[in-house]
């Protein structure tokens, strides 16, 4: 493979040393947080900026109210908890204060998906990409490793508009360039193939080309596109693979409904009907677990993305 | 300060406009408007600081955000004649294409708005934090709310509440518009709210009762009152009694004309109640 393991790390750390870099160039910048703040890591941005960090409580309603407001005489608020509290709980809040108002927050959240792991259910949402793509002008990012998460946190403080970011728990393959440029809606490719497109976001890109290299032994080469902007999506990026390969597994931690997955069948039966398989959870809650029991069991790793590859291939 | 009558006649006409945008589009919600109607015009003729014109940020300016955004007319009405935009605009209220949506928002662009609302209990939280944005900002302008009681039934301005008594958000006032209607029927018997004063005071506000809030210079006082208690380590709340309906007769004391039009007939009579002073739009 022509990634390595850079060693294994968080990307909500990713978010915590972005977090601290702009803390000292953007002086716009301010982060709130609803109890979690060592969970978020933006300790250092707290201790090197008192003033800009406003610690809600457990009140997260109220926090995006808070961010919305702070852009009101140019605030640049990142909002932070984890994703089941950045998004559900609050999706009206977000609705009305945020998207529909056209404000300049950015929703930070963390331990998205089921490698929360073993708080189970009631804190792993996978849900949280369908409710925020479906906000009009929301941007959604979904990064795949320390460096990315790191290089989207940077990115989405010089864009203007609401933004939800998402990342997560557990350490994982930090394989990405670490000085890669972060462009907001365009897709990586990762690796060039001719039978198949894998396009994987978040924790299934590494799995993603571990699969594809295991492909490669059985003589199947596979495309490997990450996506980390869900939204606005790189349909350009994604037509030209999906056109040369003639088949695509889309790989996410997330619900089938909502997903990716999703968007890529929109846009691939509109414009380039294709076969497509989706590896995604399918309709289901989690439970308590370690992130890679869960994502064994719900199928989310790269045997799965072997598998659906197989399948996708035998319906070209 | 601007003399009474002038004020007095913005708010006899404010109340025309309200009627008669309602009765245009044969919707909206007359009844907490016109109980607001002093409310508002004090605060943007007399009490608050304003710049010329609108930007987003505000800066170096006093901000007014509106939560109980249903009560639009008097808002619109109030930023017309206050020049934010044509008057004439006020005939467009709820129709397609309007910049006047049946409630507030940025999106059309609408000068004067810096926040939707509507889905209630928001308010006040984007209103605290346009007022931590202030005091980044060093800005010594005030933040001022205004709030329905029964959309303190949302507990999302509890949260609010105790985060700005917690953190001395003391350049905020946030005005609870006290006239004990919502659109099931008087609050005390949808879902009590209580005692208002001695709620908010346990939270951590410093808080002051307007005991007659359709009356003009009950209110001015009452405001600067709550003004000359901000910067003190209290966010300041203004609890003010009104009459829902307040200035049209048929509309008072009643949950009724919370959110209903009136027809030809009792649009004439609300008119014949409140004689034109500005000039109709």
């Amino acid at each position: 493979m022509q990634y390595t393991d850079q060693g294994k790390k968080d990307t909500r750390s990713g978010y915590g040393a972005a977090m601290t870099e702009l803390g000292r160039s953007h002086p716009n910048v301010v982060a709130l947080c609803a109890d979690l703040v060592g969970s978020l890591k933006i300790e250092t941005f707290i201790e090197e900026n008192p003033k800009r960090f406003f610690q809600t409580g457990i009140a997260e309603a109220n926090m995006m109210g808070l961010a919305a407001g702070l852009t009101i005489g140019g605030k640049i608020p990142f909002a932070s908890t984890f994703a089941n509290f950045a998004t559900g709980r609050v999706y009206d809040q977000i609705r009305q204060s945020i998207a529909y108002s056209g404000k300049n927050v950015k929703i930070c959240a963390s331990h998205a998906g089921l490698t929360l792991g073993e708080d189970g259910a009631t804190h792993q949402i996978l849900e949280d990409i369908g409710m925020m793509k479906m906000l009009p002008g929301m941007t959604v990012i979904n990064p795949c490793d320390f460096n990315q998460t790191k290089a989207a946190t940077l990115a989405i403080a010089d864009y203007e508009g609401p933004v939800y970011l998402r990342f997560g728990r557990p350490k994982v393959a930090n394989f990405t360039p670490v000085d890669q440029k972060f462009e907001i809606g365009k897709a990586v490719l990762l690796q060039e193939g001719t039978d198949v497109t894998i396009i994987a976001t978040g924790h299934l890109v590494w799995p993603a080309l571990i699969a594809a290299d295991n492909l490669k032994e059985k003589g199947i080469s596979a495309e490997v596109l990450n996506i980390h902007t869900i939204k606005p999506l790189d349909e350009e990026a994604v037509l030209k693979s999906v056109k040369k390969t003639g088949c695509v597994v889309t790989a996410e931690e997330h619900n089938f409904m909502g997903g990716l997955g999703e968007s890529i069948a929109r846009t691939l039966a509109i414009q380039h009907p294709t076969p497509q398989e989706f590896v995604a959870t399918q309709d289901t809650f989690g439970e308590s677990g370690t992130a890679e029991e869960l994502m064994d069991k719900y199928g989310l790793n790269n045997k799965a993305i072997e598998d659906a590859v197989v399948r996708v291939k035998n319906r070209k | 300060m601007a003399e009474l009558d002038t004020l007095q006649d913005i708010v006899t006409q404010t109340r025309r406009d309200i009627v008669r945008m309602v009765h245009n589009v044969n919707s909206g919600h007359p009844g907490g408007s016109l109980g607001c109607t002093e409310f508002v015009v004090a605060l943007y003729n007399e009490v608050m600081d304003l710049k010329e014109g609108f930007d987003m940020d505000g800066n170096g300016e006093d901000l007014f955000f509106l939560s109980n955004g249903h009560i639009s007319p008097v808002w619109y009405s109030v930023l017309a004649r206050k020049g934010y935009f044509p008057v004439k605009e006020l005939n467009t209220f709820r129709a397609l294409n309007s910049r006047l949506q049946g409630h507030p928002t940025t999106h059309e662009g609408l000068p004067g708005i810096r926040v939707a609302s509507g889905s209630l209990g928001q308010g006040m939280s984007v209103a605290i934090g346009a007022a931590l944005a202030k005091k980044l900002n060093e800005d010594d302008h005030l933040v001022y709310s205004l709030h329905g009681d029964g959309e303190l039934q949302e507990g999302q301005n509890w949260e609010a509440i105790m985060y700005a008594a917690g953190n001395k958000v003391d350049n905020i006032i946030s005005t609870i518009d006290r006239n004990g209607q919502q659109i099931d029927g008087p609050t005390e018997d949808v879902l009590p709210l209580g005692n208002l004063k001695v709620k908010f005071e346990a939270f951590g506000w410093d808080v002051l009762e307007v005991q007659d809030g359709n009356n003009l210079e009950a209110v001015i006082k009452g405001l600067n009152e709550a003004k000359s208690r901000t910067g003190k380590g209290k966010p300041v709340c203004i609890i003010l009694d009104t009459v829902m309906g307040h200035g049209v007769d048929f509309m008072m004391h009643t949950h009724a004309w919370h959110g209903k039009a009136p027809n030809d007939e009792q649009l004439a009579d609300a008119l014949s109640q409140n004689a034109e002073t500005l000039g109709d739009y």
